[in-house]
């Protein structure tokens, strides 16, 4: 049985590979839009998929330690607010890892509305309340503009963990092999 | 696209001596200083400091050229953007308007929106020089140790050393398989389509996650069959022990923080300091 919040050494092994994975892809792998600074992130789509495989401490963390590692590598400063936001998107995905049995090899069109309706959720909570917030209460940025570039964060990373979340846990499960499928011969 | 970001080159000099706690902790203190405060005399006194401290640490320019680039870039349209979307919004915060010109409309060029702009960006480029002296003067081995010493669960300290250890190999594998893929036609441009470069994104990453995957097993498989997780505490080899000058820079960094929250609070009476009442 999975429980929710244990932390096993392969948790912390998963966080600290899926950390440095997360921080690649969001340096190097990203669908450009056409509008300057607000690219498709794949690692949003990664982080989700790791986020249900291990759990939401682990999906918080490689979300926290990547974006605030990518964000030190390029910025040479942290951007404390969306570094947290992207940390409590991740965890909120985290929450259906007791729901979906991807490493079981099940994952079926009604887990691929479960984890979508989570991963929407996670996002606009994140982006929508929190980034915005944080940006205001820490930074002082103007309100209409940080609402908009959360917005504009909150679809584009939606899309990320809808398209290549949903992509990847479909591949998962098939390499998978599924529970009973072993059965005693006569 | 090259991995060459986090080169930490050893060196001997004041900065790159201290503990890694120490660094961390005086890295916390001035940025937690510089994103409470609106004052723009806390904040230029914290940057001319940083900027000494930058110049001490003797980090040559060439290690950080990138990094100064795309804060440029990213502060200019910071600056830009907080003008399109709220050219009044400095009028707002401090309450007066002293109106400079007019461009049109409400686009108008107020010394309060001036002052709040220019604060703004100070505030942003300050915490740069303490970024880059805190993550390129600390050897990543010792970072792992320092965040344990600060008070941070070993596990999650782990976590993040096991991060920087695989790091580069990923970006290694990353740059293999993108080379291997592309030479068989893969297009990652934009001439392509939205929904094919996805979709040639993911022939990219897939292999590279998986191959992730594996590693996974093998390493917490190692780290497991070596005990890791028994005990509530460990000790780590790379730890410095902490000098006089760790107690000096630690106290200079806290008086810092200190003056800065007392000016907010004592003679500003809020975060913002307003030159214009």
């Amino acid at each position: 049985m999975k429980k929710m919040f244990q932390v096993s050494t392969k948790t912390i092994v998963a966080t600290g590979l899926g950390a440095a994975l997360f921080a690649v892809l969001f340096m190097y792998v990203k669908v450009p839009t056409g509008i300057p600074e607000t690219d498709i992130q794949t690692a949003y789509g990664l982080g989700s998929f790791f986020a249900v495989l291990f759990g939401p401490i682990a999906g918080g963390l490689i979300a926290f330690i990547g974006h605030a590692l990518s964000d030190a590598l390029q910025y040479g400063s942290i951007w404390w607010s969306w570094v947290i936001a992207s940390g409590v998107s991740m965890f909120l995905v985290g929450l259906s890892y007791t729901k979906i049995r991807a490493d079981e090899g099940e994952f079926g069109w009604k887990d691929v509305l479960r984890f979508n309706i989570y991963q929407i959720l996670a996002n606009v909570i994140a982006w929508i309340v929190i980034a915005p917030v944080l940006d205001i209460v820490i930074y002082a940025e103007p309100v209409n503009l940080v609402f908009t570039q959360g917005a504009v964060a909150c679809l584009w990373n939606a899309v990320s963990c809808g398209v290549i979340g949903t992509l990847l846990l479909f591949a998962y499960a098939k390499i998978r092999p599924k529970k009973g499928s072993l059965t005693k011969e006569e | 696209m090259k991995a060459k970001l986090f080169d930490y080159v050893e060196r001997h000099n004041t900065i790159y001596d201290l503990s890694g706690v120490t660094k961390l902790l005086c890295f916390l203190l001035l940025t937690a200083a510089v994103m409470f405060s609106y004052d723009i005399r806390a904040i230029a006194v914290i940057m001319a400091l940083s900027l000494v401290f930058l110049w001490m640490s003797k980090i040559q320019f060439h290690q950080i050229k990138l990094m100064v680039i795309y804060v440029l870039i990213f502060l200019l349209f910071n600056f830009i953007l907080t003008f399109v979307f709220s050219p009044t919004y400095g009028t707002e915060i401090y309450g007066t308007e002293h109106v400079l010109f007019r461009i049109f409309g409400h686009y108008v060029v107020t010394s309060e929106q001036l002052l709040y702009q220019v604060t703004k960006t100070l505030k942003y480029a300050s915490v740069v020089p303490l970024g880059i002296i805190f993550f390129l003067s600390t050897n990543p081995s010792e970072l792992a140790a320092s965040i344990n010493r600060a008070g941070v669960n070993y596990k999650a300290a782990f976590a993040f050393s096991l991060t920087l250890r695989y790091f580069p190999d990923l970006i290694r594998d990353y740059q293999d398989i993108a080379a291997a893929q592309q030479s068989r036609g893969l297009d990652l441009s934009k001439k392509e389509k939205l929904g094919k470069r996805i979709k040639n994104i993911l022939n990219i990453t897939i292999p590279l996650i998986f191959s992730t995957l594996d590693r996974i097993e093998t390493i917490s498989n190692t780290m497991d069959l070596r005990g890791f997780g028994k005990e509530k505490k460990r000790t780590w080899y790379a730890a410095k022990p902490m000098k006089r000058n760790d107690l000096f820079a630690l106290g200079l960094s806290l008086l810092l923080f200190l003056a800065t929250i007392a000016l907010s609070i004592f003679v500003n009476h809020s975060k913002f300091w307003n030159p214009f009442v």
